[in-house]
């Protein structure tokens, strides 16, 4: 077994009562891309956002290499390299993509370092190199608030990439995108995987054969299976809660 | 593929050299206001109507910093009055003391009192100088204290606040409460803060007469450069990578948090910036109009200062200034001949600016300029009404 980069265990997560995440394990490896399917309330999105630290659980453990992700706040755990995408896609919509690519960049987060920022070579490089990654090299000038719902969900990731993040955390990356968009998407996920890990949520299944090393079936809150696409596509649980027959 | 790549790169050059594009309102508006300030003004105006211009540009120091809080951090506040009154206060402390020391009146009673007193203590029975009054004998002091004492204390506030995620509607009301405390305070405490009166009654800066029209004339440049210098100033925030992080704060704050940003902290910095510059205006306003009064720290200055920068347009430094000066001749205009009817006035005018002119008189401009390029080549592809960098739309 390779070494492990994310583990979360025993966690648990009760709103008014209701339990959303209910006693998860749930462990990622360096360079792995986990997808995590499920039904609608299974927990796949309040799992991420524990993670990235936008919600506190009530109990168990969150651990990223070597930090405890539970002491630190959203901003801190994103400095060690958590990047977090959202469902719908979130991006600074009055600034260019230049701007949105640029300020993701990790360098300079304080307040006279922004102040008194100087953009050098090498960041544009790296923009250009994320912007052409991400299909969106021809529209850097435009602001973000007019790029279509697709091109928002690649400048979300592009975000993410410019943070330099070790752990790559997407919520529905595919959501509102054309076929052909979906599959780009795919090659892109299967380019950047490579050198760190990424947590998918998708519904989208032929999405997720494209693209997962291993799913995770989470259900009520809990895990129900996982295992290899195949594995887990044959699992007579998964098929009766999700799947369908 | 590679060409996608290339010209990629090529765009990424291009936009960097300028983000925001810059037309000529844009690149000479500090220029054009500072030929209006420095030459057109004070060669037509006489002295007295160039002091009461000197009135509303301090007072335009508060619009300028309520662009930069508003327009671009999402923050209303509504208690701007009160950082311009801690700097009006210490000038005016400053002053009158100095103009005490050299009164000889108060010189006679100062064996009674062990130090002079300044006259509205005296006749409120105060018989000796407070000790934070103590410190603002000296010029060396004061004017480090109108520079440093508002921002700390906005810092400190704001920080505390935005880091309990208390903010929008619920901060608005905190500084409307502050700006409204403020008042009450310096109005119960006459004795030691002139009461409901102010402070007034200075005669010298430094022993420099200030009644002569060359103070007036200098003190009004010295207003200007300083007004100049906040504008500068301000643009220089808002083109840097902090400006670029306020816009996104002001449109999404949750989701700067995941790009491992503090967002409390650039709104604490840029709230304290805007104090910076409202006790700037403050002190300038006390040294020419020769009072500091609780009727210009509470509520309805601080309402109206929101109003300068929303008719100037909020997302334009320059606007605010153009904005101050305008409602300020409105108000003089007004109140001296239709005394009853000035509130209305205002309250009319935000009405209106707000329902037609979200983006104020810059935005209007701005409407104007695109109409005009539209009509200039309408062949060419489809000109953006782009304003500055800004969304439309109240206090998010």
């Amino acid at each position: 077994m390779s070494e492990l980069i994310l583990s979360v265990e025993d966690l648990t997560v009760s709103f008014d009562g209701f339990k959303a995440v209910d006693g998860l394990n749930f462990y990622v490896e360096k360079d792995e891309l986990r997808c995590v399917i499920g039904p609608n309330g299974a927990g796949k999105t309040t799992l991420l956002d524990m993670i990235c630290g936008k919600t506190k659980p009530s109990a168990g453990a969150v651990r990223f290499k070597n930090y405890n992700l539970l002491n630190m706040i959203e901003y801190q755990i994103t400095r060690v390299g958590v990047g977090r995408k959202f469902q719908t896609p979130s991006v600074y919509e009055d600034l260019t993509v230049f701007e949105n690519l640029e300020i993701s960049d990790p360098r300079k987060r304080g307040i006279l370092g922004s102040l008194f920022f100087k953009r050098e070579q090498d960041l544009l490089g790296k923009i250009d190199q994320v912007a052409a990654q991400i299909f969106l090299a021809e529209v850097l000038r435009h602001k973000a608030g007019r790029l279509s719902h697709g091109q928002k969900q690649w400048l979300e990731i592009g975000m993410l990439l410019m943070q330099d993040p070790e752990l790559l955390l997407l919520d529905e990356p595919v959501a509102g995108m054309s076929a052909r968009e979906r599959e780009q998407t795919a090659e892109l996920l299967n380019r950047i995987s490579k050198g760190r890990s990424i947590v998918v949520i998708e519904h989208d299944m032929a999405f997720v054969r494209l693209i997962a090393h291993k799913v995770t079936v989470l259900h009520q809150g809990k895990l129900l299976a996982e295992g290899s696409m195949d594995q887990v596509q044959s699992d007579e649980r998964v098929i009766d809660v999700y799947l369908g027959h | 593929m590679l060409d996608g790549v290339r010209s990629g790169a090529a765009a990424a050059t291009a936009s960097a050299g300028s983000m925001v594009s810059r037309d000529w309102t844009q690149k000479y508006g500090l220029l054009i206001l500072a030929v209006l300030l420095l030459l057109v003004l004070p060669l037509s105006l006489g002295v007295f109507r160039l002091g009461l211009a000197a009135k509303y540009l301090s007072l335009a120091f508060c619009a300028v910093g309520i662009v930069l809080i508003w327009g671009y951090g999402g923050i209303l506040s509504l208690g701007q009055g009160v950082f311009f009154g801690l700097g009006s206060y210490m000038m005016a402390m400053f002053l009158k003391l100095e103009s005490t020391s050299a009164d000889s009146s108060a010189q006679a009673l100062s064996s009674f009192f062990g130090s002079n007193l300044p006259d509205f203590m005296v006749w409120n029975s105060v018989e000796m100088l407070p000790w934070w009054w103590e410190p603002f004998h000296s010029v060396w002091f004061t004017l480090p204290a109108i520079l440093l004492l508002p921002p700390l204390l906005a810092f400190m506030l704001a920080y505390a606040n935005f880091r309990k995620r208390v903010g929008g509607v619920y901060f608005s009301i905190i500084t409307l409460s502050l700006s409204a405390i403020m008042s009450i305070v310096i109005i119960g405490q006459q004795g030691v803060t002139g009461g409901v009166n102010g402070i007034n009654d200075f005669r010298t800066f430094l022993g420099i007469n200030l009644d002569t029209d060359e103070a007036k004339r200098g003190m009004y440049f010295i207003t200007c450069g300083l007004l100049l210098l906040c504008v500068a100033a301000g643009s220089f925030i808002l083109r840097s990578r902090l400006g670029k992080v306020l816009v996104a704060i002001r449109d999404r704050e949750d989701r700067v948090r995941f790009s491992g940003y503090d967002p409390a902290l650039f709104k604490a910095f840029i709230f304290a910036v805007a104090a910076l510059f409202s006790s700037i205006g403050g002190a300038m306003f006390t040294v020419q109009v020769g009072l500091a009064s609780p009727s210009l720290v509470g509520i309805q200055p601080s309402v109206e200062m929101v109003i300068y920068a929303a008719v100037g347009g909020r997302l334009s430094l320059i606007g605010a200034v153009y904005g101050a000066v305008l409602v300020g001749s409105a108000k003089t205009f007004f109140s001296e001949n239709f005394v009853q009817y000035w509130l209305y006035f205002v309250g009319g005018l935000f009405i209106f600016v707000v329902m037609l002119l979200p983006d104020g008189l810059a935005g209007l401009l701005g409407r104007v300029r695109a109409r005009l390029a539209v009509k200039r080549a309408p062949t060419s592809a489809p000109t953006q009404p782009e304003r500055p960098i800004g969304e439309t739309g109240i206090a998010k």
